[in-house]
């Protein structure tokens, strides 16, 4: 056989000579043909109709769409101190199906995240095709554990927010979730500025990865905006350190400070109490997190009877001398009676604020129709949000004048049958600070303040209040520690009983609300405490010292001149002979 | 005719050579403004650390404890402040 084959050539093949149909040899050539023109109209085809699909395949060789991450902004206060920032950290994820670990190096691994084993087995040992071990390490941490080359073991880069002022901030900013996002206070609240719009371009990417080639820009990243607060860095922890401290000193349940630029409607300070660290939110709780003076609402009490006697005062009924009987501390209205906490006889209407009496204010408030108090209780923002937009935001309670019996009109002169949050308090007592008109209130910093507000009250019922809430502080008052070295200062005290069930229980909210310095008001600081427990409930007890100590503060932090000069100070003038020298109060 | 054919041949050699040169030259450049976007990428991160760490540092609650305890610092006693009058 192999013999036969060698014998024989192409040209000599017995084939060759074998009769043939002469259509065989056609029939070959039409195939041929036929194959040719097939795979001429298929190239036809992609190179000319349907180009696209090879062009984009080709591409996508070399070509990629790179992400462009952008960095959320920053929240300052007003001199710029950073208060959140967003640092880049490093998620460690893995493919449990890839990651084939054996037992030391899974020990390694739970080392440097400081997780017990079993949870990593765990974790790798579920069917799925992705799982985050441990979320936001330092980028360091996260290079030792590439550098461990482990199978199937992935980082991720993300940003996480940081926040150095710590408790000091934490109801004002808020705080994001492990995806940057704002849930919290001033980080929801501004999220549309502070959020990056992240955006993407299209490279050429040589074959070791390096980008060679910017072909387009498909979105260019937008970073998150600088948001400047209007919160005073420095306010804000004296705030904060004086009322952390009438916490553990009275026991309270809660508490709040709230200080406001008069001049501006700016809110330099805002603190709460109980408070929690935003960097560590491990064993938070909803008591911790309620940022209370603005989402909750409580009986103001006696802080709302300068409102009553500056009603009272601006229509004309009374001056601030009137005589109004407060005797025997007993009113009764209806088949419901008032009383005053300590009985007294004739007051004028400057004594009613000073003393606080309820059967005062009740007498004065009832010479009006319902809906002119109801009017003026609208005009300073109670019963409805100061529209902040901070989340959670509450109004409060104010029901329409129609539905005032004549005992409620009597106890809202003083207080009570409605609720305020401690911020719209501090708000409606710039009618005092501000000579009777009300600015909106702002969490930004304002660059331009507005002149002119709202008009509640007349300039001159404004000023004759002022010196009504100056005498609360003096003695005879019921707030003399509320006074403030080498200030003026004034304000009303509330000691409100809360209503637990619908009956006023024997727990208070105690509180103040005041203005400095008298002469030319630039700040109004509003206290409350929640449930004083240590034996004092009075508001010039417990609110009272905490005003006098966040006010002297700020009042030195922004340079304002005291405009009540102490024994001992002395002014060192322009162009004097000789400095003056100062005796050391040793 | 032939030296005009010549001549054009040379001139498409040349354009296509400076081409790839300038190509290349383009790459060259771009991976340049690459590395100075990581760089300034990178600085700026470190731009918001350091700002942390000096907020941190600064913080008004380390500050005051520091003064108190360890400069035996406090503050001034009303009796001791002098206000300096503003010439208008």
């Amino acid at each position: 056989m192999k013999k036969a084959k060698k014998g024989v050539t192409f040209n000599h093949n017995p084939l060759l000579r074998s009769e043939l149909s002469a259509w065989r040899p056609r029939f070959v050539l039409l195939c041929l043909l036929g194959g040719s023109a097939a795979l001429i109209g298929r190239a036809a085809y992609l190179q000319g109709v349907n180009d696209q699909f090879l062009q984009a395949k080709g591409e996508s060789r070399y070509a990629r769409v790179l992400d462009m991450p952008a960095t959320r902004g920053k929240i300052t206060d007003r001199q710029g101190d950073v208060l959140a920032v967003s640092s880049p950290v490093k998620s460690i994820w893995a493919i449990p199906e890839d990651a084939r670990l054996n037992p030391s190096q899974t020990r390694q691994l739970a080392g440097l995240l400081e997780v017990p084993v079993q949870d990593i087995n765990q974790k790798l040992g579920v069917d799925k095709d992705f799982v985050y071990l441990k979320r936001q390490v330092s980028p360091e941490l996260a290079d030792r554990i590439a550098a461990l080359k482990l199978p199937g073991i992935h980082d991720q880069r993300e940003y996480r927010r940081f926040y150095p002022g710590g408790d000091v901030m934490a109801h004002v900013l808020g705080f994001t979730g492990v995806d940057d996002k704002g849930q919290e206070g001033i980080e929801l609240a501004f999220e549309a500025a502070l959020a990056g719009k992240p955006g993407s371009r299209r490279v050429v990417k040589d074959r070791r990865g390096n980008v060679v080639e910017d072909v387009q820009s498909i979105r260019p990243p937008q970073d998150g905006r600088e948001v400047a607060l209007s919160i005073d860095n420095k306010i804000q922890y004296l705030a904060h350190a004086a009322l952390k401290q009438a916490m553990t000193d009275h026991k309270a349940k809660a508490g709040g400070v709230v200080v406001i630029d008069a001049k501006t409607g700016e809110i330099l300070a805002l603190a709460n109490a109980p408070t929690y660290n935003p960097n560590n939110r491990v064993k938070l709780t909803g008591e911790q997190l309620r940022n209370r003076a603005l989402t909750d609402t409580y009986e103001p009490g006696s802080t709302m009877k300068p409102f009553t006697a500056a009603l009272a005062l601006d229509k004309g009924k009374v001056t601030a001398n009137t005589i109004i009987n407060c005797a025997p501390g007993r009113m009764t209205i209806g088949s419901a009676t008032i009383s005053d906490a300590h009985p007294h006889g004739a007051l004028t209407v400057a004594q009613v604020i000073q003393k606080s009496s309820n059967i005062g204010a009740a007498k004065m408030a009832l010479g009006f129709p319902p809906e002119v108090m109801w009017k003026m209780f609208d005009d300073l923002g109670f019963g409805s949000t100061l529209k902040l937009g901070f989340p959670g935001e509450v109004g409060g309670r104010l029901r329409p004048a129609k539905s005032w019996r004549p005992i409620e009109q009597a106890t809202m002169s003083y207080g009570h049958g409605l609720s305020v949050n401690l911020m719209q308090m501090a708000n409606a007592y710039q009618v005092f600070a501000r000579d009777g008109d009300i600015v909106p209130l702002s969490l930004s910093r304002v660059d331009t303040p507005p002149v002119h507000g709202t008009r509640v009250f007349s300039p001159q019922t404004s000023r004759e209040v002022r010196q009504m809430l100056e005498m609360v502080v003096q003695p005879g008052g019921t707030a003399q520690q509320a006074n403030v070295p080498g200030y003026r200062v004034g304000g009303k005290t509330g000691t409100a009983m809360k209503l637990v069930g619908g009956r006023y229980a024997n727990r208070y909210v105690a509180s103040f609300v005041g203005i400095a310095p008298i002469s030319d008001p630039r700040l109004i600081v509003a206290v409350m405490i929640d449930e004083p427990t240590n034996g004092k409930h009075y508001g010039g007890d417990v609110a009272a010292p905490i005003f006098a100590q966040v006010t002297g503060g700020a009042l030195r932090t922004l340079g304002v001149a005291p405009d009540a000069p102490l024994k001992p100070l002395q002014v060192a003038r322009q162009g004097a002979a000789a400095p003056v020298v100062v005796r050391e109060a040793m | 005719m032939a030296r005009l054919t010549g001549f054009l041949v040379m001139l498409v050699v040349a354009s296509s050579l400076g081409v790839v040169a300038s190509q290349h030259q383009a790459r060259k450049l771009y991976a340049a403004v690459e590395r100075e976007q990581q760089r300034s990428l990178q600085l700026e991160v470190e731009w918001g650390q350091l700002q942390l760490e000096q907020s941190t540092w600064a913080a008004h609650a380390r500050i005051e404890k520091l003064a108190r305890e360890k400069l035996a610092m406090r503050p001034p006693l009303p009796g001791q402040v002098i206000a300096i009058e503003e010439r208008p």
